[in-house]
């Protein structure tokens, strides 16, 4: 349906009969800005992966306006970049009874930590379901530090998943859905496609159906988690995942799932699968 | 007595008078993609039509629908078509019952919402639970005003 009107709206445009399109507004569609970042180059767009129902995939930097672009293009700009030093100084404190940083076991980042954010969520067989970063930094906390858990949104456990993700930047998102994961993919496809709340909508309906057009103030894109966590200009600061999914499904008059559950995980897999092939962009920013 | 319970009667009627002699959204039935007559008995006020069309809180409509009417505010949506036109496009009982429950009139995929009936999707918020996104007279003001949207 979106798709039709949109070519109606297209041809009336050519047309000249909707001259300026929408007041105050961009017009649709993604755009076809380069995102290169300290000189590497990202996949911001990629052939839909098999049972996704768009033409093609874009991440959620395209459909941004050339001021927000341009703060994700350089480090110095980038106001999540303090969160990944401070996830460096973390990496090296030793915390908890057994005397241990990351360091200790994990040695330097940038090696150990190259390409795992792109792999996440990844099927844990001891959590006998599939572990986030978050839980996973939490596990290596708690049973191999002896140290108290971080909370979901807490600024440690955010500078540190924005460390390890920083890792993957511009390598491809690569997560498996098959054998122990699949049940956990079709549990994130059906809440995707769930209408929620008194506006009645599903993240489909927004993400799928729409985007490209305006929303109001806002330019929907694909709703992609290939940037998270990310800096988020109306948050003036960095989040989870989880927490753009918890304010997606307030926004719609819904009772969001809670940071952790089985439910967004489930979710946060199911996107991942959606954004396959897109570059990891942590930390993205984002308005 | 008799003055006080008098004194409070008119309070309420003040306030909820137009709830008391709405149509309850479970009793208001769409035939064939129209519902004939007012939700409140009433005229619907364009006036405030336009206003309740606009608010973020309220209808929201302008966040889907291009309207020229509105140019003077920021941030028209392009998710729907837009609205300029459609009173001539609509009669009043067909626009009754798209804004009633949208699904039952452009069809389930729709993405619109339907602003006076109960069928929301899964877990509505408690402060918005068995609550329709708009009051019947909001409903029959918005209608007033598509109708002066006119080519
Ligand atoms: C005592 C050693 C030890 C410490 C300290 C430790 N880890 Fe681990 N970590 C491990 C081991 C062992 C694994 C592999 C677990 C497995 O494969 O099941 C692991 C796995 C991981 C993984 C997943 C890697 C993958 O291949 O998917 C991440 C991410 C991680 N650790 C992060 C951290 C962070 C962040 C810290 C500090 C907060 C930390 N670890 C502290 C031992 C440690
Ligand atoms: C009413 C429309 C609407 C619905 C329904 C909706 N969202 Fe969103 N979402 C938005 C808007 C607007 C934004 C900000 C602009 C953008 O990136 O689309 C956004 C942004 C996002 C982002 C951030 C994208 C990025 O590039 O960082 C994610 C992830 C997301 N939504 C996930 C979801 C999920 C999951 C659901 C379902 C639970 C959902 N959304 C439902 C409107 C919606
Ligand atoms: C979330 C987006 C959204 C909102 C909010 C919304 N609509 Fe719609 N509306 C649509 C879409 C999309 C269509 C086209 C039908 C379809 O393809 O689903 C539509 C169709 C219509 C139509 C039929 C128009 C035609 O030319 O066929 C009318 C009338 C209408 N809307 C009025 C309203 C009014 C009045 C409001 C506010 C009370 C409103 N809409 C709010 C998305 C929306």
């Amino acid at each position: 349906m979106a798709k039709s009107r949109n070519s109606i709206a297209s041809i009336l445009a050519a047309a000249g009969i909707v001259a300026a399109g929408v007041y105050g507004t961009a017009s649709a569609g993604p755009d076809d800005n380069q995102l290169i970042v300290e000189g590497q180059s990202m996949v911001t767009e990629a052939a839909a992966p098999e049972g996704v129902e768009v033409e093609k995939i874009y991440s959620g930097w395209r459909f941004r306006s050339s001021e927000t672009q341009s703060l994700q293009m350089d480090d110095f700009e980038n106001p999540a970049m303090p969160l990944v030093d401070i996830g460096t100084d973390i990496w090296g404190t030793e915390d908890g009874a057994a005397g241990k940083s990351c360091q200790s076991c994990h040695n330097d980042a940038s090696d150990s930590m190259k390409g795992i954010r792109a792999g996440y969520p990844k099927w844990s067989d001891k959590r006998g379901k599939p572990h986030t970063l978050e839980t996973q930094i939490n596990e290596c906390r708690t049973d191999r530090m002896e140290a108290k858990a971080w909370k979901w949104e807490s600024s440690e456990m955010l500078s540190m998943t924005a460390l390890v993700g920083f890792q993957s930047r511009g390598m491809p998102v690569n997560v498996t859905t098959d054998g122990p994961m699949t049940k956990w993919h079709d549990m994130g496809k059906d809440l995707y496609f769930t209408r929620v709340g008194q506006l009645n909508m599903s993240c489909a309906n927004c993400h799928e159906d729409n985007y490209g057009n305006m929303i109001r103030a806002d330019h929907l894109s694909q709703g992609q988690i290939n940037g998270f966590p990310t800096y988020r200009l109306k948050w003036g600061g960095v989040g989870s995942s989880h927490r753009r999914f918890k304010g997606c499904m307030e926004n719609i008059r819904a009772v969001a799932y809670k940071r952790g559950s089985d439910e967004f995980i489930a979710l946060e897999l199911y996107l991942a699968s959606r954004g396959q092939g897109l570059s990891v962009e942590t930390p993205a920013v984002r308005n | 007595m008799w003055k006080y319970s008098a004194v409070l009667l008119a309070a309420l009627i003040g306030t909820n008078s137009a709830i008391a002699a709405d149509t309850a959204p479970t009793d208001v039935k769409i035939n064939e993609g129209e519902i004939s007559s007012s939700l409140t008995g009433k005229a619907g006020d364009p006036a405030s039509g336009r206003e309740w069309y606009a608010g973020r809180k309220l209808g929201n409509c302008l966040a889907c629908h291009q309207t020229t009417d509105l140019k003077e505010l920021p941030f028209h949506g392009e998710v729907g078509p837009p609205m300029d036109g459609v009173a001539d496009r609509y009669e009043v009982a067909e626009l009754r019952a798209i804004l009633v429950n949208s699904k039952e009139v452009l069809g389930d995929e729709t993405i619109m919402p339907g602003f006076y009936t109960f069928k929301a999707g899964v877990r509505v918020a408690d402060k918005f639970q068995n609550k329709t996104i708009l009051q019947a007279q909001q409903v029959e003001d918005i209608i007033a005003y598509l109708k002066t949207l006119k080519e």
